[in-house]
C-alpha cells in the first residue's frame, strides 16, 4: 500500500480530513525550505505538496508567482529539491508530492525523474499543465516506480472528463474549487459539496479541494464533505512576512496548526 | 498525413498542455470551429469582412528597383496594406466571428508590440464586444502609441508586471484571465502558438496570404516562385504564406528568425535555430530555455519577434526539412528596413525586415532571374522610434 493510500485509510479511521499544505521549494532559499518542511510536519500536516518553481506559472496567482520568482533567483535544480525530500525522510514518513509544471520535469528526463524521485522518498506528482491526454509518457514512468499522479478536476470538467481523469488518477483527485488561478480568497465558492458528490460517482479515490482556501473556517466547511483540503498561497503569505526573522517557524507553525485543527 | 492529428499535434509538436479548467474550453472551441469552418454563412461573412473591412486582396507587388539591383525578381506580398497595417487582422476577424457564434461576450488577447492587440481591439470595437488586452509592462512603456490606439478603440489595456514583463508574460496573464472567466470569454491568440486548436485555427485564417500570393504569382509570372521567405516569431505570417506552397516541392521555403545581436551574443529569438524542444503555453515546441527547463528571456529589435517559443507546425516543418529556418540579426534587419524604404518607397515593419534581410544577404547566391516572394507582413511606421534610436537620431 502506498504512503498516500495508507494516510487516507488511517485518517478515515480517525474521522479526520487530510490537511495538505503547499510551499514552493527554494523560496527564498533552501535553508528556509528545510526549516518550513520540518515546521509543517511538526504542526500537523498530513501530506506535503512541494512546489517546483517555473519561470512561467500560468495557473498561479500573484502569491505563488512571486514565490517562484524568489526561488528562481537561486540556481534551480530538481536534484536540490529532491535533497530536501531526503532530509524529511530522516525524520518523517509523511507523503510528499512534487507540484509543478511540465517543462522542468520534461527537461530532466521523465524516466530518470521517476527513478530519482522514488529514490529520494517522494510519493508522486501533480503537474498542473498535464491533463490526462498528455500524461502517457509521465504515467508510464511513474507507474514503473509505483509513484502516484494526482490529476486536477475543475468546475468546468464535463462528465466525460471526470471519467477520463478517474481512469488515470491515483492517490487522490484534486478538485479546483474555483474557475481561476491559485491564490487565497476571502470566501469559498458556493455549493462545492455537489461537485464532490458528482466526482464520487466516477471515482473511489479520496477527493481533495484546493485553490482559494485560506482560513480555518474554509477548512472546517470543506472537511464536512471532502477527504483532503489543500492550502498554499495563504501559508506563503504568512511565511513571506517572516522571512529572515527568528519567528518564521513559530508564525507558520501556529497558522498550520490552526488549519489542521479545523479538520478534526 | 495531414496535421494536426487527432491529438492536436504536428508529429508530436503542439498538443494541449493546459490546466484542467481550460480543457473543456479548448474542446468547445475545436467543436465550434469544425462546425463553422465549412459553413457557407460563416465563410461568406468572413470573406465580406476580409474584403470590405481589411481590404483584401492586397497586391503582390513587383519591387522593380530592388529586383534590378539584386538580379532576381522580388515580389512583396503587401500585408502591410491591410487595415491596421499588418497580417494580424486576418486572424482576429476570423476569431471574433467565431466568438460571436459561440455566444461569448468578452474578448481577451495578449500582445507584445501591440500589433495583435490593436488588431483585436479593432474587431472588438467593430462588433461591440468588451475587450481586454494584456501587455507586458516593459512593452507598455516601449509601445506607447499602440497602447493609445487600443484605448482609443475602447479596449482595456492591462500591464503585466510579472516575469520579464514582455510578450510571454502577457500570454501567461491572458491564460490566467481565461482560466478565471472561461465561461464568457473568448481568447484570441495572435500567433500559431498556444494549445490545440489555436495553431490550426490561426494557420487556417492566415493561409489566405499564401493562397492569394500563389494565384497572383501565377498570373504575373505564369509559374510558381523559386523561393518564398517570411520572418518567424511565433510564426503566423510565415505559416500563412508557406502553407499553400508546402506540396509544391520545387518551391524553396525559408523562415527567418531573429538572431538579436547574433546567436552567440546574448539573448535572441531563434528557438528553431538555437533552441531545444520543450513545453510552454500549452504546446510542445522548440524553446529558448536553460538546461533545467526554465524559459529564457527573448530579444529582438523587432518587438513582434520577441518570443521564446515558436508554433508547433514550424517545428515539424524544420524536422522534416521542408522549410529551411535561418536567422537575421538586428543589424541586418535594420539595414533591410532602410534599404526597402529608400529603394521602393515602402517602410517595412522591423519583423518583415528580417525576411528582407535574408534575401539581401543571400541574393548573390540565388540563381539570376529567380522569382522570390517575400511576405511583407506589416508596415514600419510603428517602428520609427526604435529605428531612429538605433540610427542615433533623437525624434
Amino acid at each position: 500500500m502506498s504512503r498516500i493510500e495508507n494516510l487516507f485509510k488511517s485518517l478515515k479511521e480517525k474521522n479526520e480530513t487530510a490537511f495538505i499544505p503547499y510551499i514552493t521549494a527554494g523560496d527564498p532559499d533552501f535553508a528556509v525550505t528545510e526549516q518550513l518542511l520540518k515546521c509543517l510536519v511538526d504542526n500537523g500536516a498530513d501530506l506535503i505538496e512541494l512546489g517546483v518553481p517555473f519561470s512561467d506559472p500560468m495557473a498561479d496567482g500573484p502569491t505563488i508567482q512571486v514565490a517562484s520568482q524568489r526561488a528562481l533567483e537561486n540556481p534551480f535544480s530538481i536534484d536540490a529539491i529532491l535533497d530536501q525530500v531526503r532530509k524529511v525522510r530522516e525524520y518523517s514518513d509523511i507523503p510528499i508530492i512534487l507540484f509543478g509544471y511540465y517543462n522542468p520535469f520534461y527537461q530532466y528526463g521523465l524516466e530518470k525523474l521517476a527513478q530519482n524521485v522514488k529514490q529520494s522518498g517522494a510519493d508522486g506528482f501533480l503537474i498542473v499543465d498535464m491533463p490526462p491526454e498528455e500524461a502517457g509518457e509521465m504515467k508510464a514512468a511513474a507507474d514503473a516506480q509505483g509513484l502516484d499522479i494526482i490529476f486536477l478536476l475543475a468546475p468546468t470538467s464535463t462528465d466525460r472528463r471526470m471519467q477520463l481523469i478517474a481512469e488515470n488518477a491515483s492517490g487522490f483527485v484534486y478538485f479546483v474549487s474555483v474557475t481561476g488561478v491559485t491564490g487565497a480568497r476571502d470566501s469559498l465558492a458556493e455549493s462545492l459539496e455537489p461537485y464532490v458528490e458528482r466526482i464520487r460517482t466516477f471515482s473511489n479515490l479520496p477527493v481533495g479541494i484546493g485553490f482559494g482556501v485560506s482560513k480555518p473556517e474554509h477548512v472546517r466547511e470543506i472537511s464536512g464533505y471532502a477527504d483532503a483540503v489543500i492550502v498554499g498561497s495563504a501559508i506563503i503569505k504568512v511565511a513571506e512576512k517572516h522571512f529572515g526573522k527568528p519567528d518564521l517557524q513559530d508564525a507558520v507553525g501556529a497558522f498550520v496548526r490552526e488549519l489542521k485543527d479545523a479538520t478534526r | 498525413m495531414s496535421y494536426p492529428d487527432e491529438k492536436g499535434t504536428f508529429d508530436g509538436y503542439g498538443g494541449k498542455y493546459v490546466s484542467e479548467t481550460l480543457m473543456p474550453a479548448l474542446t468547445e472551441l475545436e467543436e465550434a470551429y469544425n462546425r463553422y469552418k465549412d459553413d457557407p454563412d460563416f465563410k461568406e461573412e468572413l470573406n465580406y469582412y476580409l474584403k470590405e473591412f481589411v481590404g483584401r486582396p492586397n497586391p503582390l507587388y513587383y519591387a522593380e528597383r530592388l529586383s534590378e539591383k539584386l538580379g532576381i525578381k522580388v515580389y512583396l506580398k503587401r500585408e502591410d496594406l491591410n487595415h491596421t497595417g499588418a497580417h494580424k487582422i486576418n486572424n482576429t476577424v476570423g476569431q471574433i466571428l467565431l466568438a460571436r457564434r459561440m455566444g461569448k461576450t468578452r474578448i481577451i488577447a495578449e500582445t507584445g508590440a501591440g500589433q495583435h492587440g490593436v488588431a483585436t481591439a479593432t474587431v472588438a470595437a467593430r462588433f461591440g464586444l468588451e475587450c481586454e488586452i494584456f501587455m507586458g509592462a516593459e512593452d507598455v512603456k516601449r509601445q506607447a502609441p499602440n497602447v493609445f490606439r487600443m484605448k482609443l478603440l475602447g479596449a482595456k489595456v492591462t500591464p503585466v508586471h510579472s516575469g520579464s514583463q514582455t510578450l510571454k508574460d502577457a500570454m501567461n496573464e491572458a491564460m490566467r484571465d481565461w482560466i478565471t472567466y472561461v465561461r464568457t470569454t473568448f481568447y484570441i491568440i495572435g500567433s500559431v502558438a498556444g494549445p490545440h486548436p489555436y495553431p490550426m485555427l490561426v494557420r487556417d485564417l492566415q493561409r489566405i496570404i499564401g493562397d492569394e500570393a500563389r494565384q497572383q504569382v501565377l498570373e504575373k509570372e505564369g509559374r510558381l516562385p523559386d523561393l518564398i521567405v517570411a520572418c518567424v516569431g511565433g510564426g503566423s505570417n510565415a505559416i500563412g504564406l508557406f502553407y499553400p506552397f508546402l506540396d509544391d516541392t520545387d518551391v524553396r521555403i525559408v523562415g527567418v528568425e531573429a538572431a538579436g545581436h547574433g546567436l552567440d551574443k546574448g539573448p535572441h529569438s531563434a528557438p528553431l535555430a538555437a533552441g531545444t524542444p520543450g513545453v510552454l503555453h500549452g504546446a510542445r515546441s522548440y524553446l529558448m530555455q536553460d538546461p533545467e527547463g526554465q524559459i529564457l528571456p527573448a530579444h529582438s529589435i523587432a518587438p513582434g519577434l520577441d518570443y521564446p517559443g515558436v508554433g508547433p507546425e514550424h517545428c515539424y516543418l524544420k524536422d522534416t526539412g521542408r522549410v529551411t529556418y535561418t536567422t537575421a540579426t538586428d543589424e541586418e534587419a535594420l539595414e533591410a528596413f532602410k534599404e526597402l524604404s529608400r529603394m521602393e518607397g515602402i517602410i517595412p515593419a522591423l519583423e518583415s525586415s528580417h525576411a528582407l534581410a535574408y534575401v539581401l544577404r543571400e541574393a548573390a547566391s540565388i540563381q539570376k532571374d529567380s522569382v522570390v516572394v517575400i511576405n511583407l507582413s506589416g508596415r514600419g511606421d510603428k517602428d520609427i522610434h526604435i529605428a531612429a534610436q538605433e540610427i542615433g537620431i533623437d525624434l
